[in-house]
């Protein structure tokens, strides 16, 4: 019986094919790409300011909304930290992706490989907690400043308009800081596989045509190392954009997209605003990726 | 059809759809194949890369079916039974060892799923292990076998369930030489022993001369030729025949039209030239030419003239080094000499 | 280290910079890990004082027995569990289809999977947010569930297309060969070899959807998982030791695991690399 069965689907595999592909591709055309549609629908209502109620009609001004200066300075905002963020996480991880390329044994490799990967694995909110710990006014940072005795410094630092605030956990720099430290492994990991692909001969040989380390560093390893920082931009900066738990836990009252989005659709309710507001770091993420694509990012993922 | 054919191909065609951004179209893997393969022989198919030969196996097997005609199993049409139901087993290029399964567990697969029981499944089992010079190792795992073992414990879950035809698809194509010349010499042996039908896929001209009882030689998705490695080797019935399987001479035109009198082209053997002196005479039945020796190389074994035809173009000449040195033979370079061999000894082309 | 010895001659004065800061990315990465288990014994209840006045066993207890803490963590374990089991079916067929078949779309196909892990958190849970408003779907644990089960199938996706396409391409149709039908096969052959690919998965998918908090905080509404209930403790701190403690617990469920996967994954791939 059942051979009769299996013979019926083994001599029709289109059956086969789809039964097996029809389950998952029903749930993410209905559930993933669904919900994108009716974003996109949502984005296209507006808010009656009088009522609070979401009035189903055909129009544009949620997005012209979009274009009101605080929203323009919530959009420059969110960029200027996402691409600081990526800068920072790049010139970290660099060191680390090239001694784990080139110089690791196998069993180093191996276990900083574990190291770089078990924190991205480990609880978001938790890591995120941690730095509430640390960055708190009583907390380490503070007790390290006063132990070396520039409290001062910090206290200076704190005063600066834009990156300051009454403490590191509550400023930019600590949203900075955190975000550097939650996104790091995504730019390790890209950065090194591209490492791990140039050929040892490659290196000397430049050396070999009379090339200092340095140069052959810049010459060489940088622009084969290219697509693999592409890559791993894509994530800090397209992590950095959606994210809104780090800006609420650290951040002051200016706001970022995501504490934006989330601020709409929940307290005021407006979900085609928040809609519209996503359509942002969609939009931005878009141009980021083709621009990563002409630059051969893919190849390394 | 009679019982002493084992499989037959009945005007088979496989043909691929191809979609693919630079092209897309028909690619036909197999083009109107008829054959017949005889039972008990040990039938190889031989041919280049991407000349059918695989794609005729796969079909035997099932895990392939025609796009038109039919494949007859002792009679049978067995085209649309998928492999389960044939009574035809492989072993494959790539040994296809189940690896959660130790040694034993994997030659006794076929018997488990045949629910056989547990006391003959252990019989049967170590019978094979012995056959194919294992004994001992049904408790190891295959990642704990070196190549040539992996190649035996394929062989012998494949030979387990006493199929009608063993199919092989280049098995000993992962081996390095001396161990795949052992092997060649076991796998007819065990052949002979177990007496089952064995269709051998390879493109090693050399193995399928070795082994075969019968070859077919495939291009193209088309057979050229069928015949014992005699016949295939000494009468190409085509260029592609005689170019692949060894080394020939390749004659026509105007040439070909001084030698024989007719200028249809025909293929000669290195090996079956004679190389003379210019007065020498020739026997009856043999066909002469006279050139020039333009290059020497010592083989050792042989030696390999390259000689250039007065009429123009050039032979090739194999001569044993039954009697000559090195230095003889590089003396030959340069000399004028007349080359003679038996008429039955060249073969014309028919394309 | 021999290889470096072995392989670099040049590279022997960089290496001092170089390794100065391999290893201080390693110690950013952890040493916030460290402080987390450092506070959940911390005797302060009110601050994060370094270094801590006192330590102590006491919140551990009391952690456990918090009702708030405990719901959180059993809806979130609930919501795991029917996420990570929609996710391995799901999964699995996709990668079965995509290893097996040569369809039209194969290439979107991975590419389509990974979109709500690749695009911003945020975009996944306002793009299902728009949808419970606007059919009026209310929210409730199925809104949860299905919301995670949506960002989990592609870690089940990847690590079981990773496995197939490790496994010789013949294995199945040995199988067949030797007289099993389809149903045995996959029993007997497919089955045992993405047994361990299933099983990593399962633990990446179950701690991905333990841990997320972006997505839920748009598909929950009022319920809390144990990280949406830990944010809000951390944006209005009512009991830090408790949170502290909980913390701590949440690395260990969704850190060890990890380990764990890793483990087997490297495992199997060993004795899979010696039959190739």
């Amino acid at each position: 019986m059942l051979n009769r069965i299996s013979t019926y689907f083994y001599l029709r595999p289109k059956v086969v094919l789809a039964l097996m592909l029809l389950p998952p591709m029903l749930w993410f055309l209905v559930v993933y790409i669904g919900s994108l549609i009716t974003m996109l629908i949502n984005s296209f209502f507006y808010l009656d300011g009088f009522t609070g109620k979401v009035i189903h009609e055909f129009t544009l001004r949620t997005y012209i909304k979009l274009f009101d200066p605080i929203n323009l300075q919530i959009f420059g905002r969110t960029t200027l930290m996402a691409a600081s963020v990526t800068l920072a996480c790049i010139i970290i991880a660099f060191p680390l992706s090239y001694f784990m390329a080139r110089f690791a044994s196998q069993r180093m490799k191996t276990f900083l490989y574990l190291a770089v990967t078990l924190p991205l694995w480990s609880s978001y909110v938790v890591r995120v907690y941690s730095w509430k710990l640390i960055l708190a006014q009583e907390g380490i940072i503070s007790w390290f400043a006063r132990l070396i005795h520039l409290d001062w410094l910090l206290q200076l630092y704190l005063n600066l308009p834009g990156v300051g605030g009454p403490s590191l956990s509550i400023s930019a720099t600590g949203i900075f800081i955190v975000f550097v430290y939650i996104w790091l492994p995504y730019m390790i990991i890209p950065i090194q596989t591209a490492l791990e692909r140039v050929p040892k001969s490659l290196l000397e040989a430049s050396g070999d045509l009379g090339a200092t380390p340095a140069q052959t560093f810049r010459t060489v390893l940088l622009p084969l190392a290219f697509p693999g920082v592409v890559a791993g931009s894509i994530f800090t900066f397209s992590l950095t954009l959606g994210d809104f738990i780090v800006p609420q836990l650290f951040g002051n009252s200016s706001f970022y997209i995501g504490k934006a989005v989330l601020t709409y659709q929940g307290t005021s309710g407006n979900i085609p605003l928040a809609a519209a507001f996503t359509m942002g770091p969609i939009i931005i993420m878009i141009v980021y990726l083709l621009i990563a694509r002409r630059l051969g990012a893919f190849d390394a993922l | 059809m009679s019982a002493s054919v084992a499989i037959e191909f009945k005007n088979v065609s496989r043909i691929f759809s191809v979609k693919q951004e630079d092209q897309s179209g028909d690619v036909k893997a197999v083009e109107n194949v008829s054959l017949q393969i005889r039972d008990g022989e040990f039938f190889s198919l031989l041919g280049p890369s991407g000349s059918g030969k695989t794609t005729s196996l796969r079909m035997i097997a099932g895990f392939d079916r025609p796009t038109s005609g039919q494949i007859l199993l002792y009679g049978q049409d067995v085209s649309s039974l998928p492999p389960y139901e044939r009574d035809v087993n492989t072993v494959f290029q790539d040994y296809a060892l189940f690896p959660h399964m130790t040694v034993g567990e994997n030659v006794a697969y076929g018997l488990m799923i045949k629910k056989v029981s547990k006391i003959e499944c252990e019989k049967r089992v170590d019978d094979m292990m012995d056959l194919v010079q294992l004994t001992g190792f049904a408790g190891r795992k295959p990642s704990q076998l070196s190549g040539g073992q992996r190649q035996r414990v394929a062989l012998a879950r494949a030979l387990i369930n006493h199929p009608k035809v063993l199919l092989l698809d280049e098995p000993l194509g992962a081996l390095d030489l001396k161990l795949r010349q052992q092997m060649q010499i076991e796998l007819k042996f065990i052949q002979q022993r177990v007496g089952i039908t064995f269709i051998f896929v390879t493109h090693d001209q050399e193995e399928a001369l070795t082994m075969s009882d019968r070859i077919a030689v495939f291009n193209h998705g088309r057979i050229e030729q069928i015949g014992t490695p005699a016949e295939i080797y000494e009468h190409p019935i085509t260029q592609f025949v005689a170019g692949f399987v060894g080394v020939s001479n390749l004659v026509s035109g105007e040439v070909a039209k001084r030698i024989t009198g007719s200028d249809v082209k025909f293929s000669v053997r290195p090996e079956k030239i004679h190389l003379g002196m210019l007065g020498d005479k020739p026997e009856a039945d043999t066909f002469i030419a006279e050139g020039k020796v333009r290059d020497v190389i010592y083989l050792g074994l042989y030696t390999r003239y390259l000689v250039e035809l007065d009429g123009g173009g050039d032979l090739v000449v194999v001569e044993q080094n039954l009697k000559t040195t090195s230095m003889d033979v590089m003396q030959a370079r340069g000399q004028l000499v007349r080359l003679f061999w038996k008429k039955e000894h060249i073969s014309y082309m028919g394309d | 280290m021999p290889s470096k010895n072995s392989s670099q001659s040049g590279g022997e004065r960089a290496a001092w910079p170089l390794k100065f800061g391999a290893v201080g990315a390693i110690l950013f990465l952890h040493v916030p890990l460290w402080l987390i288990f450092l506070y959940a014994f911390t005797t302060e209840e009110s601050a994060y004082t370094f270094p801590p006045p006192g330590l102590t066993l006491k919140w551990i207890p009391q952690a456990l027995a918090n009702p708030a803490m405990q719901s959180a963590l059993y809806l979130s374990i609930r919501v795991a569990f029917l996420a990570t089991i929609t996710a391995l079916v799901l999964g699995t067929l996709a990668a079965a289809a995509v290893y097996r078949y040569d369809f039209f779309g194969k290439e979107s196909v991975s590419f389509m999977l990974i979109l709500p892990l690749a695009l911003p958190g945020i975009v996944t849970g306002i793009a299902m947010r728009s949808a419970i408003s606007l059919i009026h779907i209310p929210f409730s644990f199925w809104t949860i569930v299905i919301g995670h089960a949506t960002f989990c199938v592609v870690v089940v996706y990847n690590n079981v297309l990773a496995r197939f396409r490790r496994s010789s391409n013949s294995m199945i149709e040995a199988s067949m060969d030797l007289g099993a039908n389809s149903f045995q096969t996959f029993w007997h052959i497919v089955l045992p070899n993405i047994g361990t690919a299933l099983l990593a998965g399962a633990i990446l998918a179950f701690s991905l959807s333990f841990d997320e908090v972006i997505v839920t905080t748009f598909t929950a509404g009022n319920q809390q998982t144990l990280p949406i209930w830990i944010f809000s403790q951390m944006l209005k701190p009512r009991n830090r030791p408790i949170t502290n403690v909980t913390a701590m617990l949440v690395v260990l469920i969704t850190a060890l695991p990890i380990l764990f996967a890793q483990r087997i994954v490297a495992g199997s791939s060993d004795s899979e690399g010696g039959s190739k």
